[in-house]
């Protein structure tokens, strides 16, 4: 009995996690796409009537909102919150004396709850007595900025905020890439008297191609699952024009009570992630296994 | 190492003023952008310490007139989170209560899952591997509803053992790619001459593994409390009045309707919130940002 135990003992330690992976995960994310394809409301039902509660989310204004205020957030944070990881990760290659301060600086917003960044923006962007009113007591008194309060406006309050967040956590990526390109090559390239920036076009930048790939691997995923930040700043208001899918789920599953829109617009967040993370995995792990 | 500024040869003459000038701007360029991550921090602190009347008159950027504490007062065991007016308090120990035990157990059975994932191949191990990886990207909608069916039936619905749960399990998948990742490294032949010498599964783990695991035990650390102090998700979803975690008392408080809107309370309120996770980036900075990487990065 002992031999045997001590033979199986990797497996017997691995399983209780395994199981507890496949019940709350997989089983999970199955008992979710089944109630997704019920009438369920108040209380899950398990009779399945099909697509119902996909037409229904498809049809509601509200969701709508959702997935076209993620296409706006998602695409702004990703291509402003990259560019600007790169430039700072390219500013702060330059044998800057301070570097380890200033990379500190840029990156200490990562470390903070994203309901804490929405607290302190949600204060700064305030119109009353925020940057608006700062301006205006500069002299500006027809200043306006009243973006956190305007329903066409308020998601961009959302970027701000989360670009100031995660940028700092994008330069970190760009620098750790920056810094293992081959010395050599970059060497040479300066001996032949090519121009610096055309160094970094043509390339540094080019040699980088898979931390560009996890950059967006990674914004794309936090994009997505947004959830938190909304809350804090906007609440997804005014009314619900700040609405992200996250916050459409999580607003069906516990205050509206409608558990089948809760379940299907779950099912859909989880489709585009799964979209975008399913291959890049699964070329990693191949990669690793050749 | 690149180099770029300082080029090795220089194959034409470059005016040394150009040459600082670019330098000023460089540095010039970096204040600003470290004044732009820095302002909001300026504003909460400097808003903390203002009394409300300094608020309303005042601009978003001055320096506090008078320096008054009332607001972190407040903020720590007055402020109201609805109908209690107990401040941030019991909240911040709730949030203690949960992450404490939930990232050592959840760094435990990752160092274990890892050294047999990486040490101890089996047939399968590499598939049970990738399904636990994947759970790590779902996003956690779509277990919420079942999850909160389970701790009901369970009997730990809005409890903080329920919340400790929920945190184990999902950061089993991390945790075990931390020490995967990391036990991947050490050479096999290591495991293979113990076993010659008689030791057993357990025994390399706590006389060989473990003591080669400081480093990767600090990143885990860190990362899972980062992850759970700053969770709002499931602290929102699972928790009830009295067991909420320190993140959903301050949304609270901040956006609780009722009386004149404290800004002074809600930026000390903040800035409570933050400190743990902020202590420990300025601490330990370099193991914060190895788990950042390796955490969203590698596969």
């Amino acid at each position: 009995m002992s031999e045997w135990l001590e033979n199986h003992l990797p497996k017997v330690v691995l399983a209780p996690s395994f199981i507890a992976v496949l019940i709350f995960v997989y089983g999970f994310i199955g008992w979710t796409a089944w109630v997704s394809l019920t009438r369920s409301k108040l209380l899950p039902k398990y009779e399945i009537k099909g697509f119902i509660q996909y037409e229904r989310l498809f049809d509601s204004p509200r969701w709508d909102t959702a997935i076209n205020n993620l296409y706006i957030f998602g695409a702004l944070f990703i291509v402003i919150a990259m560019v600007l990881g790169l430039l700072l990760a390219i500013l702060l290659d330059q044998k800057i004396r301070v570097e380890g301060a200033i990379r500190t600086i840029y990156l200490y917003p990562m470390a903070l709850s994203m309901i804490v960044t929405g607290t302190a923006w949600k204060w700064i962007l305030n119109p009353g007595l925020g940057i608006e009113s700062m301006v205006q007591g500069w002299g500006f008194p027809n200043f306006e900025f009243d973006w956190l309060v305007n329903p066409d406006y308020a998601i961009y309050t959302i970027v701000i905020a989360a670009i100031w967040q995660s940028s700092g956590f994008v330069m970190a990526l760009f620098l750790a890439g920056l810094r293992s390109v081959d010395g050599e090559i970059i060497k040479a390239a300066q001996v032949d008297g090519i121009p610096t920036w055309r160094i970094y076009t043509a390339i540094i930048i080019p040699s980088m191609a898979p931390i560009f790939l996890s950059a967006f691997i990674v914004l794309a995923h936090l994009a997505i699952k947004s959830f938190d930040l909304v809350i804090a700043l906007t609440g997804g208001g005014p009314g619900y024009a700040t609405d992200l899918p996250a916050t459409y789920m999580y607003a069906m599953a516990f205050s509206r009570g409608d558990i089948g829109q809760a379940a299907s617009s779950a099912m859909i967040m989880m489709l585009v992630v799964f979209a975008i993370v399913v291959p890049y995995l699964y070329s990693e792990l191949r990669a690793k296994n050749d | 190492m690149t180099d770029l500024s300082m080029p090795q040869t220089q194959p034409r003459t470059q005016s040394a003023t150009g040459k600082i000038a670019l330098r000023w701007l460089l540095y010039v360029l970096l204040g600003l952008f470290a004044l732009y991550y820095l302002m909001p921090l300026f504003v909460m602190l400097t808003t903390s310490l203002k009394s409300l009347e300094e608020i309303r008159t005042g601009s978003l950027i001055s320096l506090p007139r008078e320096v008054s504490f009332d607001a972190w007062k407040t903020a720590w065991s007055g402020a109201c989170t609805g109908i209690q007016c107990e401040g941030l308090r019991p909240y911040f120990w709730n949030s203690v209560l949960i992450a404490v035990p939930a990232v050592f157990l959840s760094t435990l059975l990752g160092a274990l899952n890892g050294y047999v994932v990486a040490q101890w191949r089996f047939k399968g191990a590499n598939i049970i591997f990738s399904l636990m990886l994947f759970g790590c990207f779902i996003p956690f909608q779509v277990v919420l509803l079942p999850m909160a069916r389970l701790l009901g039936m369970m009997g730990i619905a809005g409890t903080i053992p329920g919340l400790i749960f929920v945190h184990v399990i999902y950061g089993l998948g991390f945790t075990t790619l931390f020490f995967r990742n990391y036990y991947v490294t050490i050479p096999s032949e290591l495991t293979k001459a113990a076993r010659v010498d008689g030791a057993g599964f357990m025994r390399i783990f706590w006389s060989i593994f473990l003591p080669l695991s400081l480093p990767i035990i600090v990143v885990t650390v860190i990362w899972q409390f980062t992850q759970i102090w700053n969770d709002f998700l499931f602290g929102v979803s699972f928790s009830q009045a009295g067991t909420q975690p320190v993140t959903v008392a301050l949304n609270n408080i901040v956006n609780s309707t009722t009386g004149v809107k404290e800004y002074n309370v809600d930026m000390a309120a903040a800035i409570i919130a933050g400190l743990p996770t902020l202590l420990v980036y300025v601490v330990a900075g370099k193991y914060f940002i190895r788990g950042l990487t390796a955490g969203s990065v590698k596969g």
